[in-house]
């Protein structure tokens, strides 16, 4: 006789006890520590703090740990852990042009002020497996210079004394936020750079790599790109000034387009801009782009339906926690929704055969 | 993992549940309409019931008895954990028994025994807009919904007619609510769709698009027909085998190699309800 299945409850408890026995490995291998993943790992924790929406180096390094290397996993955690916070204000608008710059490159002037820094970059390095890094061994010893004590000036400041980039609207004094207020559309442009900042990698990499291939192409050159630490201050109203809360990485990409001139607007350049947590360079180029793609209507820009251009679709699916949700959950039971679909097509069958059976007669 | 002691009531903030509150209060004001909201992330993933838990976590108190059906059943996978999820964080008292329960989080179903005034039904929501697979952008279907613009719907339903005989639609049958907007039940069996019209306060949450919609009791619900071809709220043509009832939704269960199948009822509680007290049950 048939019984139906019982005992989810326990299959959970089991499986969530295999799930700690795979993350652990084999126990004759050492542990990772979160240390370990927070600094050797440290382009991971970045990613997992930007898509996280959550600067904390440590947390994104555990939720590593414990999402066993899945990214999205990772981000995941973050996030939901993110939704409990309490929130006590807003902090100052944090001012990248005071940044001490670990990396800063411009690709449209030969030397700017400030200079050129290289840094920390995978960019001329040969992609050739090390397989000294496999034996662990002495680290030899890094060249040091004195960091430059001034401020870097931003490479698009020299285009703007001259009025050949267009200038930035000032926004609103607080601008909306897009995880305590349901996305609406048409969405303003600090909502859709919200949403691209946090958006995942990969969607946001793709999306800029087609404006390059020609759908919704926008010329861009990297004006500059920089990387580096800057503080973060809020002001406390018992006190009347702003403090230091503490102090971030992020990196920042400012694209400088063509721009021939539209109905509305003088032939100048303009700009597609990228912010992103942590050194995180692939990203905030890519952000740039598709910033970039997204503003053709404010320039009076053709839309060529490109899928760049397109808001409700970029910003709809570029989040990867609600995507990876919604598609893992075609692993739910649907047997419902299923024997419904079984007795519709039984009965399209039953009724197609029957009229087949008629026009043979 | 370290257990957390310190949840608020029921996970939310008292802010956020707040927020939830109001747009479910709109939402019973305008039977039907969809209500944009702030959904949060919470612990478990988008598409897994996160605006069902959410709309249930600013209803419950803690005098009320929870009761989570997947399916159907209080016994699938997931149900279990989002009970759990609020035996934790909320600890109220739960239950299978649908009688017994004051709120009912439901996926794909609406219980077999019938809903009283005393009860909050909240579904679980994917994709809240019924017009959606007719056109995917959402700043053109609220526009439809503004201007009551349902043509493209009675189009689709037309042509399912023209080229197979039938409206092929078996779940997630879209419905007027109160002769003004067109509602996706969720994805339930069109079996279900007479039940919409209830005793009960019926709530849908969709986490992932932010969007929260009410059928208030006793709301006039119509699934969409046309006089010559009028909505069959139909269902497999057994008896249910572990019971006898002729009446519930059934799934089919393949039973052996063979591929024998047999039919039981979907609503677990129900069934075995009329196995231990008999078919009057």
């Amino acid at each position: 006789m048939y019984v139906a299945v019982k005992g989810g409850e326990r299959a959970i408890d089991n499986a969530h006890a295999w799930l700690a026995e795979e993350r652990r490995g084999d126990l004759d291998v050492a542990e990772l520590s979160v240390a370990q993943i927070r600094e050797q790992l440290r382009l991971a924790v970045n990613r997992v703090m930007a898509e996280g929406s959550l600067y904390d180096p440590d947390l994104a390094a555990l939720a590593i740990k414990q999402a066993r290397g899945d990214m999205i996993e990772a981000v995941f955690l973050i996030r939901a852990y993110r939704t409990t916070l309490p929130r006590f204000g807003a902090s100052e608008p944090i001012d990248t042009g005071a940044m001490t710059c670990d990396r800063r490159v411009s690709a449209t002037f030969k030397d700017v002020p400030g200079g050129q820094v290289l840094g920390p970059t995978f960019d001329y390095t040969h992609r050739l497996i090390d397989f000294a890094l496999a034996a662990e061994g002495d680290l030899p010893e890094t060249p040091q210079a004195t960091p430059r004590a001034e401020p870097t000036p931003h490479v698009t400041e020299f285009l703007a004394r001259e009025d050949l980039i267009q200038p930035e609207r000032e926004g609103a004094d607080t601008p909306r936020d897009l995880t305590r207020e349901p996305l609406d559309f048409p969405a303003d442009r600090p909502l859709k750079l919200q949403a691209l900042s946090r958006g995942d990698e990969g969607f946001v990499l793709s999306m800029a790599y087609s404006t390059q291939r020609g759908y919704g192409r926008n010329h861009p050159f990297v004006g500059e790109l920089r990387v580096g630490q800057l503080p973060v201050e809020m002001e406390i109203p018992e006190l009347g000034f702003a403090i230091d809360l503490g102090e971030i990485t992020v990196t920042e990409c400012e694209t400088v387009n063509q721009f021939t001139g539209s109905k509305t607007e003088p032939p100048q350049f303009t700009r597609g801009y990228g912010l992103v947590f942590g050194h995180s360079e692939r990203k905030a180029i890519s952000m740039a782009l598709v910033d970039r793609a997204m503003r053709w209507e404010e320039l009076g820009e053709d839309n060529m339906g490109a899928p760049a251009q397109d808001e409700e679709f970029v910003l709809s699916h570029s989040d990867n926690v609600q995507a990876t949700g919604f598609l893992e959950h075609i692993k739910l039971p649907h047997y419902v929704d299923f024997q419904s679909e079984l007795e519709l097509i039984r009965k399209l069958r039953a009724e197609a055969q029957a009229s087949h059976q008629e026009a043979a007669e | 993992m370290t257990e957390q002691t310190h949840y608020n009531f029921a996970y939310l903030d008292e802010q956020t549940k707040r927020m939830i509150r109001r747009a479910i209060l709109k939402g019973v004001a305008i039977p039907g309409y969809q209500v944009p909201f702030a959904s949060r992330e919470m612990p478990m993933p988008y598409g897994w019931g996160t605006g069902g838990v959410q709309v249930s976590a600013a209803c419950l108190t803690p005098e009320d008895r929870f009761k989570v059906i997947d399916q159907g059943a209080d016994d699938t996978t997931n149900a279990v954990s989002i009970r759990k999820f609020f035996e934790k964080t909320a600890d109220v008292d739960v239950t299978e028994k649908t009688s017994e329960a004051t709120v009912i989080q439901t996926r794909h179903r609406i219980p077999e025994t019938l809903l009283t005034e005393d009860q909050i039904l909240v579904y679980q929501v994917p994709i809240p807009e019924p017009l959606r697979f007719l056109e995917p952008r959402e700043t053109e279907t609220r526009k439809m919904h503004a201007l009551q613009e349902y043509g493209l719907m009675h189009v689709k339903l037309y042509e399912d007619i023209a080229r197979h005989g039938s409206i092929a639609t078996a779940y997630a049958y879209p419905v007027t609510v109160e002769d003004r907007y067109v509602m996706d039940p969720s994805p339930i069996p069109k079996f279900d769709n007479p039940k919409l019209e209830s005793a009960a306060l019926q709530l849908f949450g969709a986490g992932r698009e932010q969007r929260i919609y009410a059928v208030p009791p006793y709301t006039k619900v119509v699934s969409l027909d046309f006089e010559d071809y009028p909505f069959d709220p139909s269902k497999a043509d057994h008896p249910c085998a572990l019971c006898g009832s002729e009446e519930s939704y059934l799934d089919e269960v393949i039973v052996n190699d063979a591929g024998g199948r047999m039919f039981v009822c979907s609503d677990t509680d129900y069934c075995a309800d009329r196995q231990t007290f008999g078919a009057s049950a």
